[in-house]
């Protein structure tokens, strides 16, 4: 089949970009979504044009590195599935697709498709892990986690960090993918030392970002490939608000010493 | 420690307890909290302000008789208004600057945009506010001051009590300040569709077995305050009311 892209094309971070239309004259539909692209980056190649910037890893939906916007929807059409586990048979002949990158100021675009997302890493390190004594590795289930907080930390653990969620928010806020991560940690008892501080850490460190703030209007679940719930970020607004009340400063216990 | 010493240190703890209290309004997550706490107390009083001004249905004497005991008690009306005030001022304040970061987070938008879960009311919440806004200085011009009504009663000339039954009925006498009136009550159904439930998970509350009822609560408190509200104006047009 004949698809017809419009790609966003943009040859750096400060460049001006554009849409450019290309035509995918031999198209089946087994390809995935970024196989299409290859066969596209070989036709430009083989013309001496520059190929189309796309970031992709794994291609199993595991990694987080794919993604981009498909006639205005983060990864495609498809629910629950990341564009490198987009099929083109959910496509049909003639049809007319515009490829955008992430648009949001925390991921500027360095090239075509592809955006820096290293607003993420810097979330995390701002209070996204658990700190643990290193030594002998301790006894499996020596510490008891009741079967449903498993469950939803293992729910909220599932986010690869592909940032759709930012893509499909029209305040491009980070607050599923801070929430998941939030959550996952703050449901396990590994995760409670550290639970006020890691809220208040990564909301603070959200805005400093320049993401923008939660509506509530759920654009992020539905296009989630890992399905994240916006309940998670229910629990983030939960623990940052009783820690942005509670939190004491360093030293301060409960009696005036 | 020196008597100075600690007068120091006090005051240093006070500063610091004062910037602790207010902290959290640096993050947008406070922010939403203080819009979901102020759209509350909003929303609670939209609902009982419908039910109040339902009673002209109820004839001229009940209407009235309402009105006066709202003025009869000065301390519930104006602990009201000036909580109502403070409320509407907060609300729009971290309205206005949520808003001004919204935008600055999304400096270029898409060609292509297609909503894949949201409602059209939560997308337009950022619409609906500010016109509601607008209105609610109008209304408050109209039925409330009188500056904005041409021909505004008292029941009590003395002190000043309006005469709301015989205001509510020759103000919707004109069809276009019915409208203005209808409209503004689609935008607050609008506002109040997806607020209603929203100011929840701004609170951090959230549950399976609670929130999809809160939501179907959301939507009927919504469309309650278009049918309660609008029936005023257009009984007055068709005559029901006079
Ligand atoms: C009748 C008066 C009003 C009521 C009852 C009301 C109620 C609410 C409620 C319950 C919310 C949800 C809060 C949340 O998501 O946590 C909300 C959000 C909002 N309101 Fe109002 N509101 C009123 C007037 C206004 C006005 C005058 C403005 C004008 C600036 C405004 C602007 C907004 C905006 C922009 C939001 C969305 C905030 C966001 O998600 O970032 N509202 N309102
Ligand atoms: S929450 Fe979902 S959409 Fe957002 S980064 Fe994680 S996997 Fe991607
Ligand atoms: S390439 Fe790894 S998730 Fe798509």
């Amino acid at each position: 089949m004949k698809i017809i892209l419009h790609v966003w094309r943009q040859k750096g971070r400060d460049a001006e970009g554009k849409l450019v239309r290309y035509e995918c004259p031999n198209v089946s539909e087994h390809m995935s979504f970024l196989e299409m692209l290859d066969v596209l980056n070989e036709d430009l190649t083989a013309r001496g044009e520059d190929p189309v910037a796309f970031e992709h890893d794994c291609r199993e939906g595991i990694c987080g590195c794919c993604g981009f916007v498909i006639n205005g929807v983060a990864h495609g059409p498809m629910p629950g599935t990341t564009v490198c586990q987009l099929h083109m048979r959910h496509f049909k002949d003639g049809d007319e697709l515009y490829l955008e990158p992430w648009r949001a100021m925390a991921f500027p675009v360095l090239k075509d498709l592809m955006v820096d997302r290293g607003a993420f890493d810097r979330i995390i390190a701002a209070g996204g892990y658990v700190s643990v004594s290193t030594g002998a590795p301790p006894d499996g289930n020596a510490l008891p986690v009741p079967k449903s907080d498993a469950e939803r930390a293992m729910d909220a653990a599932q986010c690869i960090g592909c940032g759709a969620c930012v893509a499909a928010c029209p305040n491009a806020s980070a607050s599923l993918f801070t929430s998941a991560k939030v959550s996952h940690l703050g449901l396990l008892p590994q995760g409670q030392p550290e639970r006020h501080e890691r809220a208040l850490g990564m909301v603070r460190q959200m805005a400093i970002e320049g993401f923008g703030a939660c509506g509530n209007i759920g654009e992020c679940e539905a296009v989630c490939p890992k399905r994240i719930s916006i309940e998670n970020i229910a629990r983030m607004h939960r623990d940052y608000l009783c820690a942005a009340f509670g939190e004491r400063p360093h030293g301060e216990t409960g009696s005036a010493g | 420690m020196s008597v100075g010493s600690a007068a120091r240190s006090a005051a240093g703890a006070r500063s610091a307890e004062t910037s602790k209290l207010l902290g959290f309004y640096h993050s947008p997550v406070g922010k939403k909290a203080v819009m979901a706490v102020t759209g509350l107390i909003g929303a609670g009083f939209v609902i009982g302000h419908m039910l109040g001004n339902l009673q002209v249905f109820l004839g001229p004497e009940v209407m009235n008789a309402y009105g006066m005991k709202l003025h009869e008690t000065p301390p519930l009306l104006y602990g009201a208004r000036t909580v109502l005030l403070i409320a509407v001022a907060l609300h729009i304040i971290a309205a206005v600057q949520l808003t001004r970061m919204n935008v600055q987070a999304r400096p270029k938008g898409y060609a292509k945009w297609t909503p894949a879960g949201s409602s059209y009311a939560s997308r337009t919440m950022r619409v609906s506010g500010p016109l509601l806004a607008l209105f609610i200085v109008y209304h408050l011009l109209h039925f409330t001051s009188g500056v904005a009504h041409p021909n505004f009663r008292y029941q009590d000339a003395l002190h000043k009590v309006p005469a709301p039954y015989e205001n509510v009925v020759a103000g919707f006498a004109n069809p276009v300040v019915s409208l203005v009136y209808i409209v503004a009550m689609i935008l607050l159904m609008l506002h109040i569709h997806h607020g209603a439930w929203s100011l929840f998970q701004s609170l951090g509350l959230n549950h399976p077995r609670y929130t999809p009822a809160l939501r179907s609560l959301a939507r009927a408190a919504s469309y309650a305050l278009l049918i309660g509200n609008c029936a005023i104006p257009l009984a007055v047009l068709a005559g029901v009311v006079k």
